[in-house]
Formats: structure tokens, sequence, C-alpha cells
């Protein structure tokens, strides 16, 4: 099971041109990036009437080793779609999704995602949950509970183990969720409006704790939101989408110092950065009102 | 009029139980411990509950006693609990109570095993494979409506009259809540649950056991319930239709003699084992199901 954690040694690929353009990205030893998508469509089919509808018309977009990237845009813009896509949950009408060199079309070892909702299986309890992706894998119970102890500790957990998610707070049962995540090992780390379904207080208390666990991890994570603040705290690049069907509209790159904390949301950069995002969707969303069409 | 004096005792007895709990409980929380004093209020909640409800049962037995006695209605025709009491007792002791007992037990195991043989794994199927669903459900649904005992002609024709038909009718009344219950499980496991097996690379077997299998445990219990209670409806009423032995003959045969005493001993026997199943069933249902207490 293990060699295929490993499968970009054999990549072929050559080394990207255009790379040099994040060339501050944290990891840039790596010639092939921990994801690459080019020329994304996905289209669904209505189960009633079989029309076509499309919610992602053509995106590309690479991210390098130890990148922190975040998708914005509206509600059902289609970043949630190209996400599963991504995961492997939903299929891809055209063109291709390669994580670490290797296409893929099905949910893998490689990634690991982590649900808007935290879903967790209410009849296993919290450390259960954590090693639910480790035991589909067969793995040696006595391995699997040592590594799942570490990151028990990671999300501050620690001795809630035998708690049932029903008896967690939303905000601890979003942990377990990240955690369930984290404990797979994945190359990259898929965060789906992880903190959507909390109340304010809690959401900003879990970003600050996500930051934390990514200034130790320092995971490759694409992350969707609405939240343009969550995405400039946390990325070191941020992906405007246009309303549906998805486009990129812009990629703006978050220059803020790492490892950053809680106090970043105080630097001018950062207001800076949340204006330009918040405009350019504002921007994009008036486009497609006026025009019907999509922003170039 | 012993026994009526019996029961006006017990019930003032119950009333000053509760009374002197209720005392008991005034002065806990005067001192302040909340827990004990919790405690113990369930405890009081839970005792004048029971009280009541036997309170009901025992001025019914005490209405009925009287009656026979005064002559408001025949002894001959209505018996009176105490003269079921000492019937009962002649019976036990000279073993028609065992024998009979034993032969209808015998047939109930049988047929609630088979059912739970057959009807589970059925059932799931049904549920779990989109084509067993349409192969099967007419079917389902012709025996599901039908009352069974119109089929007991043609078991005794089939297997004659001994144990066979019997079990088969015990079997058909027995499997459908069964079947139907783990059919319907299997159709209602949360989709987002499957999501998350899937996203972590469970294979279809994987799913089925790791989500289908744990979230359709309420359901068979349900089920179990629902066909214990069904089954016996069947062996009662195998054994009124035909043969020589069982709780069914004897009632049949004790009324068509007219010793109604002996027919109500059978009908002592009979509600007394349904509860005892019912409520033994309902206490592993609250074991089973841990995860959904601690959840509430």
């Amino acid at each position: 099971m293990n060699d295929v954690l490993a499968p970009w040694r054999s990549a072929t690929e050559p080394p990207d041109a255009g790379w040099g353009e994040v060339a501050d990205a944290p990891a840039r030893r790596e010639s092939v990036p921990i994801l690459d998508v080019k020329d994304l469509v996905i289209t669904y089919e209505n189960q009633q009437t079989g029309a076509q509808t499309e919610a992602v018309r053509g995106v590309s977009l690479r991210i390098a080793e130890g990148e922190f990237v975040t998708i914005v845009g509206l509600s059902g813009c289609g970043k949630t779609s190209f996400l599963n896509a991504v995961a492997g949950l939903v299929k891809a009408a055209s063109g291709s999704i390669a994580v670490a060199g290797r296409l893929v079309d099905r949910p893998g070892p490689d990634r690991a995602m982590v649900f808007q909702k935290a879903t967790l299986l209410p009849w296993r309890n919290v450390l259960d949950n954590i090693t639910y992706g480790l035991d589909l894998r067969g793995l040696p119970k006595k391995q699997v509970r040592l590594r799942a102890q570490k990151y028990l500790d990671l999300v501050q957990l620690r001795g809630f183990e035998h708690f049932f998610p029903g008896a967690l707070s939303g905000g601890m049962q979003q942990r377990v969720n990240l955690a369930r995540a984290l404990v797979t090992e994945p190359q990259l780390l898929l965060l789906d409006e992880p903190f959507a379904a909390l109340d304010a207080i809690t959401r900003e208390a879990m970003q600050h704790e996500l930051l934390a666990i990514w200034n130790q991890t320092r995971k490759t994570v694409l992350m969707v939101t609405h939240q343009i603040d969550e995405a400039v705290l946390l990325s070191d690049r941020v992906i405007v989408f246009s309303p549906r069907p998805a486009r990129i509209v812009a990629e703006i790159r978050i220059n803020l110092p790492r490892p950053r904390s809680a106090e970043v949301r105080f630097d001018a950069v950062f207001d800076q950065r949340a204006k330009e995002i918040f405009d350019l969707i504002h921007k994009s969303n008036l486009i497609h009102k006026s025009t019907g069409k999509v922003a170039p | 009029m012993n026994s009526d004096i019996a029961v006006a005792k017990r019930q003032t007895l119950a009333e000053s139980l509760g009374g002197a709990l209720a005392r008991l409980r005034t002065r806990n929380d005067a001192a302040g411990n909340v827990a004990s004093s919790f405690r113990r209020r369930k405890l009081l909640e839970n005792l004048t509950g029971q009280a009541l409800g036997a309170t009901v049962i025992l001025s019914l037995f005490a209405a009925w006693e009287i009656a026979a006695r005064t002559g408001l209605v025949d002894p001959m025709f209505s018996s009176s609990p105490s003269a079921v009491v000492l019937t009962g007792i002649t019976m036990i002791n000279d073993g028609t109570l065992a024998r009979h007992f034993l032969a209808s037990f015998k047939i109930y195991v049988v047929g609630v095993g088979l059912s739970i043989l057959l009807g589970v794994p059925i059932g799931v199927a049904a549920g779990w494979f989109k084509w067993v669903n349409r192969a099967f459900s007419p079917l389902i649904s012709a025996f599901y409506t039908m009352p069974r005992i119109a089929l007991m002609p043609v078991f005794i024709i089939w297997f004659g009259l001994g144990m066979e038909a019997k079990v088969a009718l015990v079997l058909m009344s027995a499997i459908f809540p069964l079947l139907v219950n783990m059919q319907v499980a299997m159709q209602n496991i949360d989709p987002e649950f499957k999501r998350v097996g899937v996203a972590y690379g469970a294979s279809q077997w994987q799913l089925f056991r790791t989500v289908a299998l744990p979230s359709s445990v309420p359901f068979l219990l349900t089920g179990l319930r629902l066909s214990m209670g069904r089954g016996m409806l069947g062996v009662i009423a195998a054994e009124i239709f035909g043969g020589a032995e069982g709780l069914g003959y004897l009632i049949q045969y004790a009324g068509a003699t007219f010793q109604i005493d002996v027919v109500f001993v059978g009908v002592v026997v009979i509600a007394g084992f349904g509860v005892i199943v019912d409520r033994s069933l309902a206490h592993i249902a609250t074991r089973v199901d841990s995860w959904k207490i601690t959840s509430s």
C-alpha cells in the first residue's frame, strides 16, 4: 500500500517554464508540483431532465509542495465541484488532474478531505473516527493507534479518545474531522469550507488553530472557502473563481511573512489583500449579472 | 375477599413509599446535594411510574375477583384471578404447562431463528443491490400485506400436521418485519457517511461493513422486536389450527371444553413470555445503541 504514497519518484514530467512565478513559495525544490490540474471541465447532468450544466470551465491550477492555496468565490460558483474532482469524488468531463505527477480520477491515499460538515461516524468514538482512513487501508491496529495519538495531540483532543461524536461540540467535531484527514499523512490536504458550519467565535479560534497546525506540519493544502479573511490569513496564494461556470478570475499572492500568527490580521497587507479579493469577487459577479457572461 | 385487601394494602404501601421518597428529596435539596438529589428524583419518578402501572393492573384483577365472587358475572364463563392462579399451580405441578410451553417454544425458536437467518440477509441484499430490490420488491409487498394464517391449510397439505407446517407459518409471520426493516435500513444510509467512506478509499465491501451495517443496527432491533411479536402470533395461530400440543392447542381445547381457567393460564403464560422477550430486547437495544444515548 505504501508504494502508492511515493509515485512521484518515477514521474517523467519536465519542469514547467512558468513555474518561476511562484519562486518564493515555501518549497521549490520539487520540480513536479503536488497538484497539477489542466483545463478541467466539470459538467453535471440534471437527474430529472438529463440537461447538462457546466460547473467548471477549463480551470488549470498548480500547487507546489508545502504551499497553502485557497479558492474563493461566491456560493454555488463551482469551487466545491472543483475540490471534489481533485478528491476523486466527481468525474471530470475533460481535462486532467495529476497528484505528484500521477493522473488521478478516484480517491486515493495521496489525498485526504476535510468535509464542511464533520460527518463523523456516530457509532465510532473519537479515536476510531480518526483512524477510519487507516483502518480502511488495513494497517496494523497497534501502528494505527500510535499514529493517531500524535494527531490527537495536534488537534488537542487528548482525553476525548473514547467520546462519541454526539457528545462533542461543533468545534471539537471539526477537529476530529481534521485529524481524520491529517493522520492519513496525505501529500495533498483538501479542505472544503471547513469552518463554515461553525459559529463566528469558534470559527476564528479554529482558523488560528489550523494556522498553528499548518506551521507544524507544512502540509500542501488546497482549501475552498467563501470567507475572504480566512483565505488571506492561511494562504500563500488565493485563487478567485468566477460565478458558474467557474473560471479563474485572478490569482493573489499573500506575501505576509511566515510563520504567521493571529496578529497578522492587524497587518496593513492583510486588509489590502482582503480588499483586493473582495473587489475581484464582486466585480466578476457584477459582470456575470449584467451580461450573463463569464468574466474574462 | 382476601386478595382484595392485599391489593388495597399494596396500593397504600406504594403511596407511602412515594411520600417517604418525596420527603427525602426535599431534605436533600435543602442540603444542596444536587447530583444525588437528581438521582433520587429520577428514581422516584421511576418508582411512582411503575407503582401507577401496577396499580392499574392490580385494580383490574381486584374488580374481576370481586365481580366473580359477588356473582355479578358467572364464574363458569369468566373464571377469576384466584381460580386461574390455582389452576396454574396445578398445571405446573402435573407438568402439563411445561409440556405445552416447550412444544410452542421449540416451534417459536426454530421459526424465528429461521426468519433471522433468512430475513436479514435477504433484506440487506434487497436494500443494498438495486437489481435484487427490483426482483424481490413485488413479491415482498404481496406477502407483506397478506394475512399469513390464510396459508396454513396449504402448509398442512405440504408439510403435514407436524412441526414443519407450524414452523412454516411462524417463518412467514416473522420474516417480513425483519426483511422490510433491513431493506429500509440499507436505503436510508446517510449519503454523507458513504461519501466519507468513498473519499477515504473504502471498497464496496468496506462501505458495507463500516457504514451500512452499523447504521442499520437500530432498524435491525426494531425488526427483531416486531418479528418476535409476529412469531408468537404465528405459533399460537398454527397451534389453534391443528396439532395436539402447544399453548395454542391448550387454549383452543380448553375453550372448547369450557375450562376458562385453563384458557387464562395459557393467555397469562403467553403474555408473560411476550413481555420478557420484548423487555430483554429493549434492554439490548439501549446497550447496543450506546452512541445514541451519549449523543442525546
